[in-house]
């Protein structure tokens, strides 16, 4: 019991931390350009590729770095040369403009690289084990995934709430003209803000590519956790994606574990549900097996009850 | 959509073209309805390349009784609306085969749509000839005289599975994970009743229904796996839950056997990669160290698909069309019915044994093989320097199990 326990929370916060990886750039886009940027899973998955492509020239560590970059690069660009001519047609244009450049990043990579996932595996130089819990090996991958998105963290943070930048960053969410006005260039914000956000995801893909699987789906797969994740930790707000991706990172581990369903509850409670009644295949569902649509149930209950987020600044 | 990929992996488009006009007419075809585009397209493109392949040399020896194959694909993103949608279209082409593989839920849609519309258009009989989807019920309780299986179904597999367990003593406690669908619940219930006729000495210690392509994060599922204390899983996993199964086994250090429908599936070595050697089996109809030599369709295979990830995956779909030129020599005529007529009871030699159709449920009888991932088998899969050896093999008519299939044959 004791090792289920400790195993859910480490496999949990691991979950949870990966998820703000990819998350925390999508909500710092968000809070500055109120785009839902539905290719940010895509750059996710430039990221993979990239790093897997340059590991294999150069080595991990320079990956490491220069996967996130290009990343960068393509997220400028994307801003630069897309966004901003869509940004004229409001924020429909902009939305649908994203959401179809997720699919051709999707044809591209296919065009590149091909249908079936890649060789991408844990890089020689990292995979060992960084200790041992109850007889069991911990990768060091993990721990560096762990180590990575929380010094990611701390970095927003800081720059964001004790910067000069991250003050101008904030007081453009609300009122870019004004600070338009007082002589900042605004449109170089948003490219500066849209690079760091898709290095972010291109840092998370770096990682995310051999803890998962690196595959032309990979955008697909994870797209939607990702906004829930943001929704629920309330946009715009760093450290409630922090919490909310904490969270589901948790839910979903723990309720794995649980193999009780509401019959059993019944059962103790001393009330009989008979095998031909009505809603039996419903209560019969153990908790394990609907532990990936928790997120989801999540999701439409924080919408319901706090719309904003645990964190948001202003409702969805 | 009809989609002509094929044409583009002959290479010479404009060649083939011409080919495809100078006969017309003098045509038989068959309508590939399998997914070409989305999550599951990597799949439906792979069979496709094996479909227009075996078709081909069938053609360059003279046809089917001197017609000319040729195939017809649509996309049907796996997906059963999709996929009535083009078999209606594929009939108003002049397709007089539907093959099919990739998905039960749909193959059991096609199958029905095929009853109906053969019931309805006498003397326009279309047969459907299904490659992969493995739900017993389409020969057993859905069974019927126009739908034929060339790929073994979950409990054949099950069983061939069962004949390598029985002797080896070092399985004590097995683990079931499978998709929360009908094909996952078909497999664990198939490891239930094969577990407690050939190993009632093994406990099951542990069961897992989980979303279908929904979990990207298998560790918890692992952990479980490892607190259970099992010492082999059996998964009918295929796809990402297949992978990203085996994968969190190896970083939470899980020591298990690992019995697959699809672990060998093209794509999987790639990316399981090492972690699998010596613990990932499948059971399959074929790979690559069937024998100590590759086979001839292998070779010409390897010459015209040059890509990394081009594999002989399906030798099912060899035997499909082996069948098919068969059949057509023995009916002397291209007519559905006849073929179908041909087929029943039809037995040929290939070189890994002797396969049979059954006629009482239209189940290929084929040899199946239960084979290990090793580092040192002679023949590597996709260029991963891994290859898979064979523990068992299982002669096509050991194979046969009793079926519940009342055939309505045309009279």
């Amino acid at each position: 019991m004791k090792e289920i326990v400790a195993f859910s929370l480490l496999n949990g916060a691991v979950y949870g931390l990966l998820l703000f990886m990819l998350s925390s750039g999508l909500t710092l886009i968000f809070s500055l350009m109120g785009v839902l940027n539905f290719a940010h899973a895509s750059v996710f998955m430039l990221g993979a590729y990239f790093s897997w492509q340059i590991s294999r020239w150069v080595g991990f560590w320079p990956a490491l770095v220069v996967a996130p970059l290009l990343c960068a690069m393509v997220g400028a660009a994307i801003e630069r040369f897309g966004l901003r001519r869509v940004h004229r047609q409001g924020h429909v244009a902009e939305i649908l403009f994203t959401f179809g450049l997720a699919y051709v990043i999707g044809e591209l990579v296919i065009m590149a690289w091909g249908r079936n996932p890649i060789e991408n595996h844990v890089p020689a130089v990292i995979d060992f084990a960084a200790f041992r819990v109850f007889g069991t090996s911990y990768p060091f991958y993990k721990v560096l995934m762990m180590g990575i998105s929380v010094a990611m963290f701390a970095f927003l943070y800081v720059a964001f709430k004790r910067t000069r930048l991250g003050l101008i960053i904030q007081a453009a969410l609300t009122h870019p003209q004004m600070v338009g006005a007082l002589g900042h260039d605004v449109p170089r914000l948003f490219v500066l803000v849209f690079a760091i956000g898709s290095a972010l995801a291109g840092l998370a893909g770096v990682i995310g590519g051999f803890a998962l699987l690196t595959e032309p789906n990979m955008a697909a797969n994870l797209g939607p956790i990702v906004f829930v994740v943001v929704v629920v930790g309330g946009l715009g707000s760093i450290p409630g994606a922090f919490v909310a991706s904490m969270l589901i990172g948790l839910l979903q581990t723990f309720a794995v574990a649980i193999d009780y369903s509401w019959l059993d509850l019944f059962r103790a409670l001393g009330w009989k549900v008979a095998p031909g009644s009505m809603l039996r295949e419903v209560w019969s569902v153990k908790l394990s097996q609907a532990a990936p649509i928790l997120p989801y149930v999540l999701l439409v209950l924080m919408l319901i009850v706090r719309p904003r987020g645990f964190m948001g600044t202003r409702e969805t | 959509m009809r989609v002509w990929l094929h044409r583009i992996g002959t290479g010479g488009l404009a060649v083939a073209l011409l080919a495809f006009a100078g006969l017309a007419g003098a045509q038989f075809k068959m309508a590939y309805i399998d997914p070409l585009s989305g999550g599951a397209a990597s799949a439906g493109v792979n069979s496709q390349k094996h479909v227009v392949f075996f078709a081909d040399r069938i053609n360059a020896a003279g046809g089917l009784n001197g017609e000319k194959i040729e195939i017809l694909s649509y996309d049907n993103k796996v997906s059963p609306q999709e996929s009535l949608i083009a078999l209606k279209k594929a009939i108003d082409e002049g397709a007089r085969i539907i093959v099919q593989g990739n998905g039960s839920s749909v193959a059991l849609a096609i199958t029905d749509a095929v009853l109906k519309h053969n019931e309805r258009n006498p003397g326009k009989e279309v047969l459907f000839f299904n490659y992969a989807a493995i739900d017993p019920a389409l020969t057993n309780d859905k069974c019927n005289f126009w739908h034929f299986r060339f790929d073994a179904d979950v409990d054949m597999k099950m069983a061939a599975f069962g004949d390598a367990m029985v002797n080896d003593k070092s399985i004590r406690k097995v683990y079931l994970i499978n998709q929360d669908y009908s094909f996952g619940k078909a497999v664990a219930a198939a490891a239930h009743k094969m577990l407690a006729q050939k190993r009632p000495d093994v406990q099951i210690v542990g069961e897992e229904l989980h979303p279908l392509q929904k979990v990207q994060d298998f560790s918890p599922y692992v952990a479980k796996i490892k607190a259970s204390g099992a010492d082999t899983v059996i998964t009918g996993n295929w796809s990402n839950d297949m992978l990203l199964l085996v994968k969190a086994g190896k970083d939470a250090d899980l020591k298990v056997k690992w019995f697959t429908y699809y672990g060998g599936g093209l794509g999987s070595v790639p990316a399981i990669g090492r972690d699998g050697v010596g613990t990932l089996k499948q059971v399959t109809e074929h790979h690559k160290n069937v024998l100590p030599t590759l086979l001839p369709e292998e070779e010409a295979f390897h010459k015209r698909y040059t890509d990394k990830s081009d594999e002989l995956y399906y030798w099912r779909i060899r035997n499909m069309f082996a069948m098919l030129d068969a059949a057509a020599k023995k009916a002397k005529s291209n007519d559905p019915i006849k073929l179908a007529r041909a087929l029943e009871g039809l037995q040929l030699d290939t070189p890994l044994g002797p396969m049979q159709m059954r006629a009482d449920n239209h189940q290929l009888l084929q040899p199946l093989f239960v084979s290990t991932l090793s580092d040192k088998a002679r023949f590597d899969v996709e260029h991963t320097g891994l290859g898979f050896v064979t523990d068992e093999k299982i002669d096509a008519a050991k194979t046969a199990l009793p079926t519940t299939c009342k055939m309505q044959r045309p009279s």
